[in-house]
């Protein structure tokens, strides 16, 4: 026999909803719709003249070759800060593990740069590496090596993955520890009696036993440094030099905030969209079912 | 005693309170900041004490872009300022939006302000006036590209940056040589490198920018910096870079830093460097006129300004026009000029205000303040070198500017970079077309 809790009221269970559904409608459908409706027209900044142009703005958009660019810079940019941010904070937790005395102390002080807004790690970061007056670019021109990234395209996407990824460590670190902790000692200590050496008891036991965590956390690095890394490219490199750093949300806020290009800048965030429904599944579908141990 | 000065006091703020009711508020929304915000706001509170019946409410709403996205969105929901603010590659954008804006001569014809187009210098009012030369928007703020030289690395390398300093762009390969030779880390840099080495460059050397007088006599203009000459310039300056002879900045004024240090032997930036560089450079520095080509006729011509200009928003009532025209005229006012010149380095905007300040001898003090306007009046300017207005060149600037660091960083060649530029720009040129029509 089935033990739920029925509502005898038939408008009850909705009012209860209502506030849930509300939001949801205001703050993500209608924007959202809102977006669909002005990718189809080009629009002056002042709303005052307007043509439906069907798929036009689209059109446009796939035909310029800096588009398809800033889709490339993206994926180097996001799989970059997904590996830096999750290697280092798997480092970091690994270590922070096997920790005993003062390990509250070493996990607080880890978790602390999350608690640092994207912009500020931004401009803290560019402050360090600025090429006129940074402390870093100071010490790097004593060492014999020219750092300017405002010319120097590897070096500005390097300087932006840093601070991309710096912000992340925190978070996945968290993640990762928490893996970790679930693993039965048991099983670590068997393979050490067997003689498996740290390394070995690692890479066969270990990171196949938190791998679920790792997939988790990769989608959700992918995601994060697709669309919250705004502020970070804001603060420091603005998509420069050239369009080095210049990934697709940033040229969606370029387009639509700066140059005033509503009907483009609408028809990027719609393509955006489609991005991230294309992630939201691969999450449900493969990373949450097909990873088992 | 304190009773009887508190009820005074009270009955001064009743006072002051009736007053500022009767009073029409005028918003201004402004780009000011540091040291050109306190001098804005001593120009509005002078503005405000002189009369009672309006009152200038000046508000600081970020940079250039900012304060025209938040104005933008503000009208959109209805409630814009009277007065904005708009650096000059918005003039296009606001000048499509008619119905938007209130054109200036339109407004001081309506209100029966005194107002004189001819009084302004013509460089600074061209680039504000529509093709029949009516002037659609206010000068403020206005700039322009002038070539700083740092004399001591000069002597330092066996030249005199005084009287020698190079005034073509042959002495300044020239000279950079020798710079370096003599152990110069940077020898040069720029600021603003779209307006500089495109724009300034081409009316300094009465070249267009794009057809249609540079976009002023109509929305079908196309882009046409990749002449030779262009790719000369930009082709030069990436061998310089290769050369290390040029050290790239950045889009905006970041190169001022960089020559205010010491770092850098020369610069080219805006006039409005100079306030910063006279309060940090150690060592002795001079400003010239931008270096030309020698073999192209007519150069130098006159540089073209930078900076921003006041636009008046549509849909207010006509007490609050009245009260913006009266503004105006005070603005234009040969003493709020020269106070305007004087305490931020930008340039004086009137005949008359050029000639006070002449007067006053703060050119014999600082010689390199009047450079700037010497410069921008050359020769009277021609279709080439008023100005320019194409659309959407918020994205166009930065398109140009995307190019020309592919350039310099040798990723492609200059030519390479100036077809590219035109292409992509042109596409935009389009799109404002096909938005504005």
């Amino acid at each position: 026999m089935e033990k739920r809790v029925v509502f005898k009221s038939a408008w009850l269970p909705y009012a209860l909803v209502a506030p849930q559904i509300i939001v949801t409608i205001v703050f993500f459908f209608w924007p959202a719709i809102e977006a669909v409706y002005y990718s189809f027209l080009v629009q002056d900044p002042f709303g005052l003249s307007s043509q439906f142009v069907w798929f036009q703005n689209f059109k446009d958009l796939f035909d310029d070759s800096h588009y398809l660019a800033s889709f490339r810079v993206t994926a180097v940019f996001s799989l970059l800060v997904a590996f830096l941010g999750m290697s280092i904070a798997l480092l970091l937790a690994t270590m922070a593990d096997h920790v005993i005395r003062g390990s509250l102390g070493y996990k607080t002080l880890l978790i602390w740069p999350y608690a640092v807004a994207p912009a500020i790690a931004g401009v803290l970061w560019a402050f360090l590496f600025s090429p006129s007056i940074g402390i870093v670019t100071f010490y790097l021109l004593k060492a014999g090596i020219n750092w300017n990234w405002v010319i120097n395209e590897n070096q500005a996407m390097l300087l932006v993955v840093m601070a991309a990824a710096y912000k992340q460590v925190s978070y996945n670190f968290l993640f990762f520890l928490a893996g970790l902790q679930s693993i039965p000692k048991s099983m670590i200590e068997a393979a050490a009696i067997d003689g498996a050496t740290p390394m070995r008891r690692f890479w066969t036991i270990v990171f196949p036993l938190i791998s679920p965590t790792t997939f988790f956390l990769l989608v959700v690095n992918i995601v994060y440094a697709f669309f919250d890394t705004f502020g970070v490219i804001d603060a420091t490199t603005q998509g420069g030099p050239g369009e080095a750093t210049k990934i697709l949300v940033y040229k969606v806020y370029y387009d639509g905030v700066r140059a005033a290009d509503l009907g483009s800048s609408s028809a990027q965030s719609v393509i955006l969209m489609f991005v991230v429904i294309a992630l939201t599944v691969v999450q449900f579908r493969f990373v949450e079912r097909k990873v088992q141990y | 005693m304190i009773r009887k000065s508190l009820v005074a006091l009270a009955a001064l703020l009743g006072l002051a309170a009736t007053t500022a009711l009767a009073q029409t508020e005028i918003q201004w929304w402004h780009s000011m900041a540091g040291l050109n915000n306190d001098k804005l706001n001593d120009l509005a509170n002078k503005f405000n004490a002189g009369q009672n019946r309006y009152k200038i409410v000046p508000v600081y709403k970020g940079s250039y872009p900012e304060s025209m996205t938040a104005a933008i969105a503000a009208y959109r929901a209805g409630n814009a300022p009277a007065i904005l603010q708009v650096f000059e590659v918005g003039t296009a954008t606001m000048m499509a939006a008619k119905g938007a804006v209130v054109p200036v001569y339109k407004l001081m014809k309506d209100s029966d302000e005194p107002f004189d187009p001819k009084s302004y210098l013509p460089a600074i009012a061209g680039y504000y006036s529509d093709s029949h030369g009516n002037m659609l928007s206010f000068p403020f703020n206005s700039s322009t590209v002038v070539f700083y030289v740092n004399e001591d690395a000069f002597r330092k390398a066996g030249l005199d940056g005084a009287k020698n300093a190079p005034r073509t762009w042959k002495e300044f390969v020239a000279d950079a040589q020798k710079l370096k030779a003599a152990g110069q880390t940077c020898v040069y840099t720029t600021g603003w490198p779209s307006w500089t080495h495109i724009e300034n460059f081409s009316a300094w050397h009465n070249v267009p920018i794009g057809t249609k007088e540079n976009g002023m006599a109509g929305l079908d203009t196309v882009f046409t910096f990749n002449t030779p000459l262009h790719v000369r310039q930009i082709a030069m300056l990436a061998d310089l870079a290769k050369k290390g002879e040029f050290t790239y900045a950045g889009r905006q004024s970041q190169a001022e830093a960089k020559f205010a240090s010491g770092e850098c032997a020369m610069l080219t930036s805006s006039t409005g460097a100079q306030a910063n560089i006279r309060r940090q450079a150690k060592f002795k520095w001079s400003v010239h006129f931008l270096p030309y080509w020698d073999d192209v006729k007519g150069a130098p011509q006159n540089s073209i300004i930078g900076g921003a200009s006041l636009w008046v928003m549509g849909g207010k009532t006509p007490n609050v026009y009245k009260g913006v025209a009266e503004f105006f005229n005070f603005l234009s006012k040969p003493e709020n000029q020269m106070f305007w010149h004087v305490g931020t380095g930008y340039l004086p905007i009137t005949m008359a205000a050029y000639e006070m300040t002449k007067k006053s001898g703060f050119y014999n003090e600082h010689p390199e303040a009047e450079v700037a306007i010497k410069q921008l009046t050359n020769k009277p300017p021609t279709a080439n070198s008023k100005g320019l207005r194409f659309g959407n060149f918020v994205q166009g600037r930065e398109v140009i500017e995307e190019e020309l660091e592919a350039a310099f960083e040798g990723k492609k060649s200059a030519k390479e970079a100036l077809d590219e530029a035109v292409k992509r720009g042109n596409e935009i040129l389009r799109r404002f077309q096909a938005a504005n029509k």
